[in-house]
């Protein structure tokens, strides 16, 4: 096994531990605030609970998967060696450091503030300083993604680089802006309020430095998502890519729109006027667009290769395309959830709409389809896709894998429908139980079980899909390396240097975020909202 | 539309593609055509009214001061209900509306982030420390809806929650000094 083999390898089961382990306990979150188990477990153990599946979900499996994916991409799409090996290791090493340093706490209770760590409550410091190394980590990753890709230029000049390498990077350059505002919020707010260093803190100043990173990270996530949609899924499903120049923008409009949106978590709170909510939300609508792009361009790829095998009329190539892939698969499962979750997301976006839902279920519903849902599917898909060219073995068989993404795609289905619903009636977020005996609640208690059963539908998919991975280690199989990335229906000869770099792009961020986010901070600066006393949780 | 036709066509994709991207910039219009036309004609609008307040110094003296919490009605007839968020609690606990008439809703919060909804209504705000928050609503139905806190504030935030009691015009009688309470059962 190659050296960067490994490195992939580590960085993938320390990301599918975590959401197995995350996956466990969120089961048993559903269960305690469920009918069935009202009353089971203390708030306390609840609220760690939530702590602990939020952080392995959203910073542990998320992190960990893209780097170890961005390098085996490095390596692949550009077909030549990682640079700077050593510093890789260093990082995972920080990283995985963080993740010990940020679960003891938790562990210990002295953390129970939840992912989103809203100050004035404010966690043990080592729980923060956990976070910071996790993501110190992927700071490295993104400069070695950076290196990558010039060091190939250099070697290949006028060449347009890989379009998998391509969005790799353009989610690192991402990346290092999104996590501007967190980084900001924790060193100058946060972790000098958790270490006692002052003792009251600006409250609409750390929720806007929060928002800055709070929806481009879930662009973060979602991004390898996408890289698969562009560059495996055409060449799985037996086609092509339809266009080259259409995934270069997808990935160009996501670093321009991912980041002068974060303002739409906050169009509930006092500390910001409509006009600035009102501009975010415009820009908001444009993160719409490299989503719409990409059904159109998946889609049509789809179609071609449907075609080509045989696939008549206006629907016959749906038929005829390979779904026994799971690559495929998880696609088709992915763009109907997908469908459900965007749907939910415009709702979201409706500035004055927002007031139905906001901190309601179906919140969580959302987030959960879209990333829980297409976006882990897809992991899953690419887990399935490079593992046989990480350990050379192959799948002994198929089928198992299909089933583990039906599995996924019915529990989340079947656990976030009725979370919609639960959001629309007023169920609110985050609580550890309800009080079944009040009328209005009553009434929720069935739509709660069903979505329990979902849940537990998960748990076996989640044990499947280790399963299914774990076989593959000691399998016989010998895997035949075979084509991954797909070809477009027109291969580049040459592209804009604005297609093939992110120079211009950079300006214009800076410029969206000064427009965006300018007077939102300012505004903190010129006048500070009367500070908070800081609350630290035992 | 034939396989070849795809094959060959550099044309024909730029086609589609631009005939799409048509397609998603009219939808986008639309969403936020339909945003700004309902804010502008009929005032719908996240609440944003940036009013600074010191969490330390709430319960002191001022508007959020114990004697003024709850439902006033002023000589004009205006309905203001004064309500403060804290851990783990809404004071007060009952809060008493008109039905059918418009009510101005202020909150603020003495410790930590707060947030809440009513019930079947379309009622909901952050309550962020520092600031107040304030709804306009009117509620069409009478009877009790809950009001939970929404936003995580500490382990006891599951046992965070007030009662709206919509009153029909002829129960809502406020006293001479123009509040009133939940009425008792």
């Amino acid at each position: 096994m190659r050296n960067v083999d490994r490195l992939c390898l580590a960085h993938f089961w320390v990301a599918f531990g975590a959401f197995l382990f995350a996956c466990l306990i969120g089961t048993w979150q559903m269960w305690v605030r469920s009918p069935l188990g009202a009353n089971i477990g203390t708030p306390g153990q609840y609220f760690m609970s939530v702590t602990a599946h939020g952080v392995s979900m959203a910073y542990v499996l998320t992190t960990f998967f893209i780097m170890g994916f961005g390098y085996f991409v490095a390596v692949t799409a550009l077909n030549r060696p990682l640079p700077g090996r050593l510093w890789a290791w260093a990082a995972f090493w920080i990283a995985l450091l963080g993740v010990v340093v940020t679960i003891i706490p938790i562990g210990l209770g002295k953390a129970s503030v939840l992912f989103t760590f809203y100050p004035p409550l404010t966690a043990s410091a080592w729980f923060y300083i956990g976070l910071v190394l996790v993501v110190a980590g992927s700071w490295i990753w993104c400069v070695l993604m950076l290196v990558a890709m010039s060091a190939w230029k250099r070697e290949h000049p006028g060449q347009p680089v890989p379009l998998a390498m391509f969005a790799t990077v353009a989610n690192a350059v991402m990346w290092l802006w999104t996590t501007i505002g967190v980084a900001v919020q924790l060193v100058f707010q946060v972790i000098p309020a958790a270490l006692g260093l002052v003792q009251t803190i600006d409250v609409g100043l750390a929720r806007t430095l929060f928002s800055w990173t709070l929806h481009a990270i879930v662009y973060f996530w979602l991004i390898p998502a996408y890289i698969a949609f562009y560059t495996m899924v055409p060449r799985a499903a037996g086609g092509r890519l339809y266009s080259d120049t259409m995934g270069r923008l997808t990935f160009i409009l996501f670093l321009i729109y991912s980041l002068p949106v974060g303002m739409h978590h906050l169009l509930m709170d006092p500390q910001h006027g409509n006009a600035m909510k009102f501009v975010q939300v415009l820009l908001t609508a444009f993160v719409a667009v490299p989503t719409l792009l990409t059904i159109f361009t998946i889609t049509a790829s789809l179609e071609i290769a449907g075609r080509l095998r045989g696939g008549r009329g206006l629907f016959g190539w749906i038929a005829a395309l390979p779904w026994e892939r799971p690559m495929v698969l998880a696609t088709g499962l992915g763009f109907v959830m997908l469908g459900f979750g965007g749907f939910g997301g415009i709702i979201n976006m409706g500035y004055g709409m927002n007031a139905m839902v906001h901190n309601t279920s179906w919140v969580t519903a959302h987030f959960h389809l879209i990333f829980g849902g297409s976006v882990v599917i897809m992991y899953f898909a690419i887990a399935y896709e490079i593992w046989p060219r990480l350990t050379g073995r192959d799948h002994m068989s198929l089928a198992p894998l299909r089933m583990q993404l039906w599995l996924w795609f019915v529990g989340m289905m079947v656990m976030t429908l009725p979370w919609h619903w639960l959001g629309l009636q007023g169920q609110w977020r985050r609580v550890a139980n309800f009080n079944y005996a009040d009328p209005i609640i009553a009434g929720w208690g069935p739509w709660v079980v069903v979505s329990l059963v979902g849940g537990f539908v998960l748990l076996i998919s989640a044990l499947l899909f280790v399963r299914n991975l774990a076989v593959l280690h000691r399998g016989t199989v010998v895997a035949v390396p075979r084509a991954l990335y797909a070809v477009a229906v027109h291969p580049p000869k040459r592209v804009p240097a604005a297609l093939n770099g992110f120079g211009l792009w950079n300006v214009l961020v800076l410029v969206l975020m000064v427009l965006a986010y300018g007077f939102p901070i300012a505004q903190f600066l010129i006048e500070p909202s009367p500070s908070a006393i800081v609350h630290r949780v035992r | 539309m034939s396989d070849a036709r795809h094959e060959v066509d550099e044309r024909w994709i730029l086609r589609t593609e631009l005939l799409w991207a048509f397609g998603v910039g009219v939808f986008i219009a639309a969403a936020l055509g339909m945003i700004l036309f309902t804010a502008l004609t009929i005032s719908v609008n996240p609440p944003s009214n940036v009013e600074r307040i010191d969490p330390k110094a709430l319960h002191l003296s001022g508007e959020f001061a114990e004697h003024n919490l709850g439902t006033t009605v002023s000589g004009d007839g205006t309905v203001i209900v004064r309500a403060i968020a804290t851990q783990f609690m809404f004071v007060p606990q009952c809060i008493a509306v008109p039905a059918n008439r418009r009510v101005t809703l202020r909150f603020a919060s003495p410790d930590v982030i707060h947030g809440l909804l009513i019930t079947g209504t379309n009622v909901n705000t952050m309550v962020i420390p520092g600031f107040v928050a304030q709804v306009h609503t009117e509620f069409t139905r009478t009877g009790d809806l809950l009001m939970p806190c929404h936003e995580y504030c500490g382990q006891g935030h599951s046992e965070m929650w007030a009662t709206v009691q919509v009153l029909p015009e002829n129960r809502f009688k406020p006293g001479s000094d123009g509040r009133i309470s939940c009425a008792q059962r």
